[in-house]
């Protein structure tokens, strides 16, 4: 034995400490890897003594190179072995690797479970403490089930040092094995008045972190906390008390008005503690710090050595404000300069704050302002990654709310436009949608659009001229759908398809190409029809030929899309040259090919189309095939999958004849082309004159001009127009404005006020209508509400738009029928128990809703708002105002309305097939009623058609003079009609599974059949 | 001890606020089930990008973590010294500092604190030279285990769970005076032989 241990010290005067191994680390820094090898298995031969010291050394070398990321895993079974060696000095060793190597699923901690209890309730509190902090690390679902109660009993240990771990541990645990929370709970509450601050202080922590996780069940805690709050000089308790009662507040508002006073103080005495959690807390005391903020952030900027600590202040002032934001919008906008300055910063951090805030202060009339900053930006931006940051922000900047601050939309396409320009965006694909999404949904601008495209794709090669711009090169699909798709708004529709057929269209992605050659035909169709139109007969055929010496060289793409389209159009082109040379007018047929428009479709519309009565979609079509069909059908699959292999020796087939012909045509081409420039890293920067203008050298094209595509109108050109047109619109309000006041016409006794042009003023540049995307038809029943007709001011046209059975969305037409300019509608309607007004989270149960725009003389626009109803069998009628400021009066004007809700419109036209339609009638769980119109004096069909139409019905079968009709409401009641009609009297027996429901339609009908 | 009632003026109960507070519970509910612990991760790591010491408080697997620290000590050293001392990386917050040659740099969630999370740096790089006796990043490189003890001491599970400096102090001294002699504390040792 004592040879052993005789021969184990020897054995370790030669072992590698912990320095020796760093030490070789630093020495062999040529071939580490090497040297780490040669030492794992020194730590390999030294794991498998006896002797516990070399092992724990052993084990400590191992944590070292666990930490320079090598594997060491395998040596699970060793930490535990050293971990439970009896010796403290090892113990605390193999607790450190077990907490640094061991994760949820290293089995080996499953052994460990009686090693550490015995360890929790060892007689020395370093033992526990290093038992405690290495659990911390480790602790899974299973030891923390077993463990739970062990920990609970150190929570009362004598020693604080114990006391405190055990209180912090406990919260890992409450995550691991929730069900420990109960039985613990009024001990964690005890330890909140522990003698000992820093128990006191672990156990605020971990309520505090439990209480951001469910803050309802703490809120009896509140007291205790006040009083800790006030009590406490210690600022890590205090802050964590604050973020507690940040969670706290949102649930029992009186918190709020009582923690005003302690917070102010609290701040008064402490600026740094302010950063996060508090700002939450109660409204008015937000006023005070975002000036404190202000004064912050402005002290910081103007001082000349930028250190870091400042650097520090101002990101935490621009946080503080962004918070603020959400609840005091205004007070922050008054900041606008301050944050813009930000942008300036070196620091991406503060940018990309200064950013964020940015969002939230857009209004019509700084729209342009901020994004031309922005814009300048983007041109200065070093780093792709903040480049990004930028266009991503500049976009959603414009485009939020449906576009809401964008006065005037060609501004916003040339602000894409020169967005394209970036070199080495990631976001094609975003500039690519919302170029679609404009060009579709704004009628007006649709000209001016497909110029700007048709621009964009006569100079495709600038965008594609570089690999690293691979990105960008999906505005293209953009640029050549919108071409394609409203091509009779092309100036010169025969340039640019050329554009579209240049042979270096083909190292485009493949869905881009694809597009390509599907819009190049819509192209064709105009094309040929303007040429048509002109009887030369020859330009029309020629066109033809272009077609057709172009398209072949798509049939060859590999993309089997673009193959395709391209081989299908090619057919039909060469099918259209025989006809035009038999003197056939073809152009009308070619353009009947894309009549039509096609209209955005709402990404929920697919939804909301009703699955029709009787249709089970995961009912089997056919009996599911047994197994040993399936194996049958095993040939055909691979017989499907050799396909694309048939298809394929078409590329190979171009023989060499071919080959070479092209090579020349390239070198053609090449030759022909000036932009031409062979892979010189500066062809990037390269951007061409006009077009046209043909024999410019290529030295001269290198130039370090602003990137500018030719032809395309600078957004700051607007920015400019934008301000002529507000100077010149404002002249003409004050001119309007005196004549008013010499005319003296107006009862109402208005003053003018021709002081500073006020936000609201804005009016678009050009009424744009912006199209509302598609909804299924039978989604938008309509309903009319109670026109007033003394109403001087508007007319509401009220359509209920039903969803998810509970909301419906109310759309309401304002039209200004006087001759002043209103603004700051507030819409508001006074809530029945059954049908809500929704209104934005933090508002009050009374408060109106903001319309969001103006409405100058003479202009309507439409607004939605959501309602949420309870119950839909009883009609409703709510009582609403409307109340708005009449353009330079100072007061307000009010205008009651009444919002009716008729039964009608809980309705949703539902198709029903006419066997599932008799089993309804025979499933007997409908009530009968019935309506009895006289007098009707009106073919049968008007009147089916008048029902369907008012009523939202359809009808299921029809058989002379009598017709069964169906409809379903918005909470799935089945209503079922028979109308019979003879001479003069008509009859509708009718089925519901809710009385009353049904009740209310008949007499809704019959009012509609009274009415005429 | 005065009651939750009584300490709540009367006049703030009819607050037009409070039936919002079903609505903010649910909220609330959601955002904190996606909020977890305090501090995630802190990590050493000197101005050649070399890890010196790290700490995960969060459970990861090994790939994961290399990834993380792999993109961060990238990130955080391509600062320039005078830049705030915060970034956002994903959807977690870093805080970090430099001291001499050594970056301390932590993760925290959205929510948390920047100020505190400094502080705790600051607070543990004072531990660290108060226990070593002005140290450089050769203590931290030898005695990384001693790094590791007094972290653990002074922060648990990613919260800080000992903010006098003598307490942690005076737990480690502890602690080593009940590790026997197994190696000669190397603390004056010249570690460039």
């Amino acid at each position: 034995m004592a040879l052993k241990i005789v021969k184990g010290s020897i054995d370790r005067m030669f072992d590698k400490n912990l320095q020796d191994l760093v030490r070789g680390i630093r020495n062999h820094k040529e071939d580490e890897a090497k040297y780490i090898s040669t030492c794992i298995d020194e730590i390999k031969q030294e794991l498998k003594q006896d002797n516990i010291a070399v092992k724990a050394n052993a084990v400590c070398k191992l944590t070292y190179l666990q930490m320079l990321g090598y594997d060491v895993s395998w040596a699970a079974f060793n930490i535990v072995e050293v971990m439970s060696s009896s010796k403290f000095t090892y113990k605390r060793i193999g607790y450190l690797a077990a907490s640094q190597c061991f994760h949820e699923s290293t089995d080996v901690i499953m052994l460990t479970t009686n090693q550490i209890r015995k360890d929790l309730s060892s007689p020395n509190q370093y033992d526990t403490g290093v038992a405690l902090t290495g659990l911390s690390c480790f602790v899974t679902p299973d030891l923390a089930r077993d463990l739970a109660n062990d920990i609970m009993t150190l929570m009362s240990h004598t020693k604080p040092y114990i006391r405190k771990k055990a209180v912090l541990i406990m919260y890992k645990v409450f995550l691991k094995y929730p069900e420990s929370l109960r039985p613990a709970f009024p001990r964690l509450k005890e330890k909140l008045e522990d003698p000992d601050p820093g128990v006191q202080s672990a156990a605020v922590n971990v309520i505090c972190e439990l209480a951001r996780r469910n803050p309802k069940n703490y809120l009896s805690l509140a007291p205790l906390f006040f009083k800790l709050m006030t009590s406490s000089t210690n600022n890590w308790v205090l802050i964590k008390i604050i973020k507690l009662f940040g969670a706290l507040t949102p649930l029992e508002p009186r918190l709020g008005k009582k923690l005003i006073e302690p917070l102010t103080n609290l701040i008064h005495r402490k600026i740094h503690i302010f950063s996060s959690h508090k700002m939450l807390c109660s409204q008015s005391h937000l006023i005070v710090s975002l000036s404190r903020i202000a004064v912050l952030i402005s002290l910081s900027s103007g001082m000349p050595n930028h250190s870091a600590s400042i650097q520090v202040m101002k990101y935490l002032g621009l946080l503080a404000m962004s918070k603020i934001l959400k609840t005091h919008p205004k007070s922050v906008q008054s900041h606008k300069d301050l944050i813009l300055q930000c942008l300036d910063d070196k620091d991406e951090s503060i940018r990309l704050r200064a950013l964020d805030l940015l969002y939230g202060m857009v209004s019509k009339k700084n729209l342009m302002e901020i994004v031309k900053k922005l814009m300048l930006h983007v041109d200065k931006a070093e780093g792709t990654t903040y480049r990004d940051e930028l266009l991503t922000k500049i976009i959603d900047i414009c485009s939020q709310s449906n576009y809401q601050y964008i006065t005037n939309f060609e501004w916003y396409i040339s602000i894409l436009v020169e967005l394209t320009r970036l070199e080495g965006t990631r976001h094609g694909h975003l500039i690519a949608s919302q170029m679609l999404d404009v060009a579709i949904r704004v009628r007006a601008i649709r000209v001016f659009a497909v110029a700007q495209m048709a621009t964009l794709l006569d100079n495709a090669h600038l965008l594609t001229g570089n690999m690293q711009r691979m990105g960008i090169c999906e505005v293209l699909y953009a640029a050549a759908w919108i071409c394609g798709e409203f091509s009779e708004h092309l100036e010169n529709p025969m340039q640019t398809l050329e554009a579209m057929l240049r042979p270096k269209v083909a190292t485009l992605p493949g869905h881009i190409q694809a597009v390509y050659v599907q819009n190049a035909a819509k192209l064709f169709a105009t094309v040929l029809k303007n040429q048509e139109g002109n009887t030369d007969s020859t330009a029309a055929q020629e066109t033809s030929q272009l077609m057709i010496d172009r398209l072949p060289l798509f049939v060859q793409s590999a993309n089997l899309e673009v193959q395709e389209r391209a081989s299908c159009i090619l057919q039909l082109v060469k099918y259209i040259q025989k006809l035009q040379q038999k003197d056939v007018e073809v152009a009308e047929e070619v353009c009947a090919l894309f009549a039509g428009e096609l209209n955005p479709v709402a990404p929920k519309a697919q939804k909301k189309v009703p699955v029709p009565e009787g249709l089970d979609l995961d009912a089997w079509i056919n009996e599911p095939p047994s197994e040993s069909e399936s194996e049958d059908e095993q040939p055909k699959a691979i017989f499907a999958k050799e396909e694309p292999k048939h298809s394929r020796p078409r590329h190979t087939e171009v023989d060499e004849k071919e080959l070479a012909r092209r090579r020349e045509a390239r070198k053609q081409e090449q030759a022909n082309n000036p932009f031409y420039i062979k892979a010189s890293p500066s062809s990037q920067k390269a951007y061409q004159e006009a077009p046209g203008v043909e024999h410019i050298p290529v030295v001269q094209i290198d130039l370090s001009v602003p990137l500018k595509v030719p032809g395309l109108p600078m957004s700051d050109q607007y920015v400019k127009l934008e301000e002529e047109r507000r100077q010149k619109e404002r002249a003409d309000k004050k001119k309007k404005e005196k004549k008013k006041r010499k005319e003296k016409r107006s009862g109402r006794g208005r003053k003018h006020d021709s002081g500073p042009e006020s936000e609201e003023d804005i009016t678009p540049a050009h009424m744009v209508d912006i199209v509302t995307e598609e909804m299924p038809e039978n989604a938008l029943p309509s309903d009319d509400d109670d026109k007033d007709p003394n109403d001087p001011h508007k007319v509401y046209d009220i359509q209920g738009n039903l969803q998810d059975g509970s909301q419906v969305v109310v759309s309401v037409i304002f039209e200004n029928k006087c001759d002043s300019f209103l603004k700051s509608m507030e819409f508001n309607v006074l809530d029945s128990l059954n049908s809500k007004l929704q209104r934005p989270e933090g508002s009050g149960p009374h408060d109106g809703l903001t319309v969001p725009f103006q409405l100058p003389p003479g202009v309507s626009n439409e607004a939605r708002f959501v309602f949420t109803v309870q119950s839909i069998v009883m009609p409703q009628k709510l009582k609403g105002t409307l109340t708005f400021i009449v353009k330079d009066s100072s007061t307000h004007e009010k205008l009651d309305f009444k919002l009716h809700f008729t039964c009608t419109s809980y309705l949703i036209t539902t198709p029903c097939y006419s066997d599932a339609f008799a089993k309804l009638l025979e499933s007997g769980d409908l009530k009968c009623s019935s309506v009895r119109l006289e007098g009707v004096i009106m073919p049968f069909h008007h009147l089916l058609a008048r029902i369907c139409f008012h009523h939202h019905f359809s009808v299921v079968e029809r058989i002379d003079s009598c017709a069964s009709m169906y409809s379903r409401s918005i909470q799935g009641h089945h209503v079922c009609l028979l109308v019979k009609t003879s001479g003069q009297t008509v009859s509708i027996d009718a089925k519901c599974d809710e009385p009353t429901l049904l009740g209310n339609v008949l007499d809704e009908i019959k009012q509609t059949f009274s009415q005429c | 001890m005065c009651s939750f009632e009584c300490f709540l003026s009367a006049d703030v109960f009819n607050h037009p606020l409070l039936p919002l507070v079903n609505h903010c519970v649910s909220q609330l509910l959601m955002f904190s089930l996606i909020s977890s612990f305090q501090m995630q991760f802190m990590l050493l790591f000197s101005r050649q990008g070399k890890l010196r010491l790290q700490k995960w408080y969060v459970p990861l697997s090994d790939k994961e973590k290399k990834k993380i620290t792999r993109e961060l000590v990238q990130t955080v050293l391509a600062r320039k010294p005078k830049m705030c001392s915060f970034l956002e990386w994903r959807d977690l917050k870093i805080v970090y500092k430099r001291y001499a040659s050594l970056y301390f740099c932590c993760a925290i969630e959205d929510q948390d604190n920047e100020l505190i999370t400094l502080e705790i740096i600051h607070r543990y790089v004072e531990l660290l030279d108060k226990y070593f006796g002005s140290v450089c990043e050769l203590d931290i490189i030898f005695n990384f285990e001693k790094a590791y003890f007094i972290l653990d001491e002074f922060l648990l599970g990613g919260e800080a769970q000992e903010t006098s400096k003598k307490n942690v102090l005076k737990a480690i001294e502890q602690a080593d005076l009940l590790q026997e002699e197994w190696r000669t504390p190397p603390l004056t040792e010249n570690y460039y032989t």
